[in-house]
């Protein structure tokens, strides 16, 4: 018989098919893990709704939960309760590893333009804040574009969302 | 809230994310390629969600709604249907018309009496922050240009309008089902 933390462990090895530095478990989009004797049920959130990756990232979760010799059933759950506030300390710092400026909190209200144009959005590579926006936009629903004109590095930055 | 009108959204979200993503490859610059096919995908992973809660209560599936159905059941906006490419005054005007009224729409549908569809229309909304600053900075920029208020003007009564776009719909229904169409029953 499997143990709930067990069940974490196994899923922290789930990288997210697009930016696979980070586990599924770094980006909080694991919302609950029940065990009822050999079952698992695993209940998760996408970051995106457009994700095209969810069956992906389903049968992957799935079969490592049975490679522990549990039942496995992994639900979506399009409900709010994901944000990027979810990521963990250990995701944030891998993705800034990695050249993805991790995003930044999300505060009472949403974001403006005015504060992503001119905001202290930090450079990965450098540290530096003189950055600017290029692209709302970018590879994936989830990252923006900004150019760091210190170290003249493009970058992605994760949006708040 | 009805599936009828469940659908309405979702519609208004498959089609208006297929016309967005006409400009994959072939808009005026990179950033903009990238911006709509971002925006694109996201309008119909929002499609895709709505029409997985209208076809619970209609015994359904989201495929059936979203392909199976005749261009002339689809309960999308006049505005959304149109094909506006290569004209980028206009469709930026139908961005910011778009965003502007689906704002509304969603704000109200966060406080629905249903649990789920609140929560699902607070995740969308938070997806759709980005559409709306993407529209706001493009309106900005071309709201002096006598092009894109002339668009705005001609676009803005199609928004209202649901019924009356088969014309602009059929070309792109045939497009968009096609490869459904071609395997019937397969379960891809």
């Amino acid at each position: 018989m499997v143990s709930e933390a067990e069940v974490w462990e196994a899923l922290a090895e789930v990288p997210d098919p697009e930016i696979p530095v980070v586990s599924v478990v770094d980006l909080g989009v694991i919302r609950s893990i029940q065990v009822d004797g050999s079952r698992v049920h695993v209940e998760f959130t996408p970051t995106f709704l457009g994700c095209p990756a969810l069956e992906a990232m389903q049968t992957a979760m799935s079969e490592r939960v049975q490679a522990l010799g549990a039942e496995a059933e992994v639900e979506v759950v399009l409900d709010d309760s994901w944000s990027t506030d979810r990521i963990t300390p250990a995701g944030r710092e891998r993705l800034r590893a990695a050249g993805f400026a991790p995003p930044v909190p999300r505060a009472a209200a949403a974001p403006t333009l005015v504060q992503l144009q001119r905001g202290a959005f930090r450079c990965p590579y450098c540290g530096s804040a003189g950055t600017r926006l290029d692209n709302l936009f970018g590879p994936t629903p989830c990252r923006s574009i900004r150019y760091c004109t210190s170290c003249r590095q493009p970058f992605e930055q994760f949006k708040t969302i | 809230m009805s599936a009828q009108a469940l659908l309405e959204i979702a519609d208004d979200e498959l089609i208006l994310g297929w016309r967005n993503s006409e400009w994959t490859g072939i808009a005026p610059f990179l950033e903009e390629d990238v911006a709509f096919s971002s925006i694109a995908q996201n309008e119909i992973g929002h499609a895709r969600a709505l029409y997985a809660l209208a076809a619970e209560e209609l015994g359904t599936t989201p495929d059936e709604l979203a392909f199976d159905r005749a261009p002339d059941e689809y309960r999308c906006s006049r505005l959304v249907a149109l094909r506006l490419v290569p004209d980028w005054a206009r469709t930026i005007a139908r961005h910011h018309l778009y965003e502007r009224a689906d704002a509304i729409r969603i704000a109200e549908l966060k406080s629905h009496s249903d649990q789920r569809i609140a929560g699902l229309a607070a995740k969308i909304e938070r997806e759709e922050t980005y559409h709306r600053l993407h529209a706001e900075m493009w309106h900005e920029r071309l709201r002096e240009e006598p092009r894109y208020v002339e668009a705005l003007g001609e676009l803005e009564p199609l928004l209202e309008q649901r019924d009356a776009g088969i014309e602009e719909l059929a070309p792109l229904w045939e497009e968009m089902t096609m490869v459904r169409r071609s395997v019937p029953g397969a379960t891809w």
